[in-house]
């Protein structure tokens, strides 16, 4: 019998240190970036100033990259920890990418981070900037393996179930790299960490600039920020709009709950809904203020075609089901007793599987067979159901994404515009407008991944596996024991964080934590030198 | 078929391979950070020993990613079932493990000496406790685990976790990996620390070569006493991957000497073992740091290989229900996957060795405290 409770507790400690683990990323790919840009520069020009920026942006990303790593360990081992039945059932295909993650990116990202910090004075000036290069390219490609994982929980291509192992095997390299869902997702997502650092560095240097410290530095922080970020988020707002058609392809019930979309939309005069309030008990709108001739065309990119409501789906869903208990019964049978009639029986309605899963829950005793034709009716009913996720937090995640998108472009577009003009300091407007807009792409992110992960609710693998069946068998005990503790220890870590973050900030660039030195003060090496033959120069 | 049973055997190789890659570097890392308090005994002296490391623990930090990646991948039953059954000292061994990053990056950071020395005792922790946690789970899989699955593949857990928190045939492998741990990083601290420092290192590294040497040969009478399992009729290696209706399987004292018995040049590894444990206290005692931690290693790979090799094909064997133990052959990837990952795997792991070793050459040299006291970029 499988605990609900464990199951949500699950849920929760996953949800939890997933976004938490997602404050700290976006920043990393964003920022590897701008420092190699910053370092490329340096290298070209060969002024100091372009140094001393790639040096200072450096330790505030170095602050923000240890929590990083900290929490991504957390990430690594919880898919074996707490969702042991996921493992099992789609090991085969899912621990592939992150395994290439490892042996491909990590390694490289974090080999050469040390080299990045500690190398200045060690590597010649191109073989350091090769190197920060190299540290972009790892946080880069382990977001793309990452997703590839994530991206076959949403579309699970290039993987067959198959009865003997009780598992997805693996069938299709090809079709799980280059899945579309996954490509768009990785484009989409690194490039919404782009924004995330150049908001940033746009921000901080907003702040030296209003407090008129450190002008040029500042100034030329602003520049590289304001136009790296502007090029940035034209793009996520393009893919943008990729991912939600890839969700028509492959993830109705995402779309209809993204949209808010109870009853199916026909044709081309169906309104695009702005603003809603949809009341998932009752399954309706309480409030919705929509604008017609938009929906069809931006989600389909077509004029006639159909968008499959949620009463639609819930029809669509109740066939499935009656074939999925079928299916599940006749592979427990082919389990047992490896009897050719069961095997030829679950074939048969192979494809409709996960639905058997998913009424299990519904089923007394979580038992599929124990259903009487009097309970049938119900069953399928409560099945149906499950299979819509949550409308309010997907329409309204997704709305708040969208939103602070739109806003970005026009926080990008003026300090790009009033930076190229040299008239910054004419408009303290941009500025205050761009300092507390720090945070605001990593909250787009975490809107981004609830749209993402709550739409895909009730499976873990779209279609085949749901969120109920995956958690490992726990004691509650064992679950509130892990959730006091990454509570404790979170809260610790994003305390020290912003600590330090707000504290190397104000200092500004020159400055220590020691003594305040002058800014152009050089780096000296904590190591000693190794000899003659290691001649230095720089 | 038959490429099956290879890349079954190869994988299972390789996951030694990757487990003695963290036993080495990781090993080395927890060992400093275990040592910290011990051989620094002011600020500087203790920023200097993190500086030995500072540019390559994240660098080494991945062989402990990598290894859990590649179960996962590799052994997709085995890390559900493992990581699951063993959840709370999973969950400490995490909890530990994510204090370390944030120490490194923060401790230097603020000029307190409340702060840095708080950061001083997570270091103690996030050494000391992974260290024991990997030594014991290996202790702990050696005996067996209750466990058994339904016809799902779920599995479901049959005891406690205080047993497998507290047994002590588990605590004894665990101190042994600490042991190893301080030895490892206590050489590491004499070849690129001076004076003060390298000299309490020596005498760490001499006492965890020489502790590691001898429960490595207490654990090796121990084992044979400890009920290991065997199979009792003929077993197909190419059986499809499924922990469910496979062969027999009984325990019984001394089977996991089994295969010693019937491939004596087996022995090789613990005795080479052993060598590299005392050979390498000896070593370190002649103030040869460098020959000390090549042989430490070998004594890292020599103790997992020595496992394995007792154990094979026994990955996780279940003492409640001994029929669904998992073993090489039935909780390993298809032979699709398996294939996939060993190309990946034969064409980044030279590359990785090799950046490593470039990154360790740019970094190498001693490390002077005055020069770190003077840097405040270093950790
Ligand atoms: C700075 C951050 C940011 C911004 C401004 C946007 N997004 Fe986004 N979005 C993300 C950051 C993000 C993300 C964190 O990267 C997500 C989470 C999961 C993923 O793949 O990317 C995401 C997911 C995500 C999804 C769900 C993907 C799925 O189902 O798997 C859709 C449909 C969109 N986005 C669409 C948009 C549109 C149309 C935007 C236009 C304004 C937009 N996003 C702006
Ligand atoms: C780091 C970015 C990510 C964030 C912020 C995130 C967020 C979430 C959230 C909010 C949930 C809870 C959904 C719910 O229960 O309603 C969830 C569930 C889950 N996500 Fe993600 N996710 C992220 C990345 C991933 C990736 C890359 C994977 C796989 C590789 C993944 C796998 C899962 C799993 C297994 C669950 C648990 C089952 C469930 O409740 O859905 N997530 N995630
Ligand atoms: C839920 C699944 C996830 C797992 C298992 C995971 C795993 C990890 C691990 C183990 C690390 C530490 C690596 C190191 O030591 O250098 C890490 C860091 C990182 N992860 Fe995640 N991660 C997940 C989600 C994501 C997502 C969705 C992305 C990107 C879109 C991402 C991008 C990164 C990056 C760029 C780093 C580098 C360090 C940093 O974040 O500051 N991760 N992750």
């Amino acid at each position: 019998m499988i605990n609900p409770t464990v199951v949500d507790l699950s849920r929760m400690q996953f949800a939890l240190t997933a976004l938490y683990h997602f404050l700290f990323v976006p920043m990393t790919l964003g920022m590897t970036f701008i420092l190699a840009a910053m370092e490329t520069v340096y290298v070209v020009t060969g002024k100091q100033v372009y140094k001393d920026m790639t040096q200072f942006w450096g330790k505030l990303f170095g602050i923000n990259f240890a929590i990083g790593v900290a929490t991504g360990l957390t990430m690594e081992f919880e898919f074996g920890t707490n969702w042991s039945m996921y493992s099992h059932f789609v090991g085969d295909v899912f621990g592939t990418p992150l395994a290439i993650e490892g042996l491909m990116a990590f390694f490289m990202e974090s080999t050469f981070v040390g080299l990045m910090f500690f190398g200045w004075d060690r590597l010649s000036r191109p073989a350091h900037l090769a190197v920060t290069y190299i540290v972009a390219l790892g946080s880069n490609l382990s977001a793309l393996w990452i997703l590839i994982a994530n991206g076959f929980m949403q579309d699970p291509a290039g993987a067959k179930f198959d009865p003997t192992t009780m598992r997805m095997q693996f069938k299709s390299f090809g079709a799980l790299v280059f899945s579309p869902d996954a490509q768009a997702k990785f484009v989409h997502t690194s490039i919404a960490g782009y924004v995330t650092g150049a908001m940033f560095v746009m921000g901080v240097s907003s702040y030296y600039l209003l407090r008129k410290q450190h002008r040029e530095f500042a100034a030329r922080s602003f520049r590289i920020a304001a136009l790296f970020g502007l090029i940035s988020t034209l793009a996520v707002v393009t893919l943008g709009d990729a991912l939600g058609r890839m969700d028509y392809l492959v993830q109705p019930t995402k779309l209809a709950a993204m949209e808010g979309l109870w009853h199916s939309a026909k044709g081309p005069s169906a309104p695009w809904k702005v603003i809603a309030l949809p009341n998932d008990a009752k399954q309706r709108d309480a409030f919705s203020l929509g604008i017609p001739y938009v929906l069809t065309p931006l989600v389909a990119h077509g004029w006639n075609t159909t968008i499959p409501g949620v009463y639609a789906l819930e029809r669509d869903a109740k066939a499935k089901t009656i074939n999925g208990i079928k299916a599940i019964i006749a592979l427990k049978a082919y389990g047992a007793t490896k009897d050719p009639t069961a095997l030829a029986a679950f074939r048969k309605y192979e494809d409709d599987m996960g639905y058997g899963f998913l009424a299990q829950q519904f089923a007394p005793g979580q038992n599929l067979a124990a259903i009487t034709p009097a309970e049938m009716p119900a069953v399928l009913d409560q099945t149906a159901r499950a299979t819509i996720p949550n409308v309010f937090v997907e329409f309204w995640s997704f709305r708040l994404m969208v939103a602070l998108g739109l806003a970005f472009l026009v926080v990008f577009a003026f300090g790009a515009y009033y930076s190229l003009k040299n008239e910054l300091e004419k408009h303290p407007m941009v500025m205050r407008a761009s300092m507390w807009a720090i945070p605001l792409p990593i909250l787009a992110c975490e809107f981004g991944w609830i749209t993402a992960e709550n739409g895909r609710q009730p499976w873990t693998v779209y279609g085949w596996l749901p969120t109920f069946q995956s958690a490992s068998s726990h004691d509650v005990g064992y679950m509130i024991f892990s959730l006091v503790g990454f509570v404790l220890l979170y809260s610790l870590f994003i305390a020290a964080e912003l600590y330090l973050m707000f504290k190397f900030a104000r200092l500004g660039p020159g400055v220590h934590a020691a003594p305040a030195k002058p800014a152009a003060m050089p780096v000296q090496s904590i190591y000693g030198q190794p000899g003659f033959a290691d001649k230095q120069w720089q | 078929m038959e490429i099956y049973i290879a890349l079954k055997v190869i994988w299972a190789v390789l996951l030694g391979v990757l487990l003695s890659g963290l036993g080495v570097m990781v090993g080395m890392d927890m060992g400093v950070g275990a040592l910290l308090r011990f051989v620094g005994r002011n600020d500087g002296e203790r920023r200097t020993a993190l500086a030995i490391i500072g540019p390559h623990w994240d660098g080494n930090q991945v062989w402990f990613i990598l290894g859990g990646g590649a179960i996962f991948a590799a052994f997709p039953t085995l890390y559900a079932t493992s990581f699951s059954t063993f959840y709370v000292v999973m969950i400490l061994l995490l909890f530990s493990m994510i204090l370390r990053p944030v120490a490194f990056e923060y401790r230097s950071k603020v000029d307190a000496v409340r702060w840095r020395g708080s950061w001083d005792w997570a270091f103690l922790v996030s050494g000391a406790v992974p260290m024991i946690i990997f030594g014991a789970a290996f202790g702990n899989v050696m005996q067996g685990v209750g466990f058994h699955f339904s016809w799902d593949g779920q599995y479901y857990q049959d005891e406690s976790f205080i047993w497998y928190l507290l047994n002590p045939f588990a605590l004894l492998c665990g101190v042994m990996s600490l042991a190893l741990a301080v030895y490892q990083g206590g050489a590491m601290l004499m070849i690129r620390g001076e004076g003060v420092i390298a000299a309490r290192a020596r005498r760490f590294a001499m006492a965890g070569g020489l502790l590691a040497g001898a429960l490595f040969a207490i654990g090796g009478v121990w084992i044979q006493f400890i009920p290991g399992f065997a199979f009792t009729g003929a077993v197909n290696p190419a059986m499809p991957a499924t922990p469910l209706g496979g062969p027999a399987v009984v325990m019984r004292a001394g089977a996991w000497m089994d295969n010693f018995q019937h491939y004596p040049v087996l022995w090789l590894l613990p005795v080479l073992g052993l060598v590299g444990m005392f050979g390498g206290a000896f070593a370190v005692m002649l103030r040869k740091p460098i020959i000390g931690w090549w042989l430490g290693a070998v004594a890292w790979i020599c103790t997992i290989f020595t496992a394995g090799a007792a154990m094979f094909p026994f990955l996780m064997p279940s003492t409640t229900a001994p029929a669904q133990s998992l073993t090489v052959w039935n909780a390993s990837g298809s032979a699709y996957n398996l294939g996939w990952m060993l190309a990946f795997a034969l064409v980044f792991v030279p590359i990785i060795l090799s950046y490593t070793g470039w990154a360790f050459r740019v970094m190498r040299g001693t490390v002077h405290t005055e020069i770190v006291i003077a840097d405040d970029h270093s950790y």
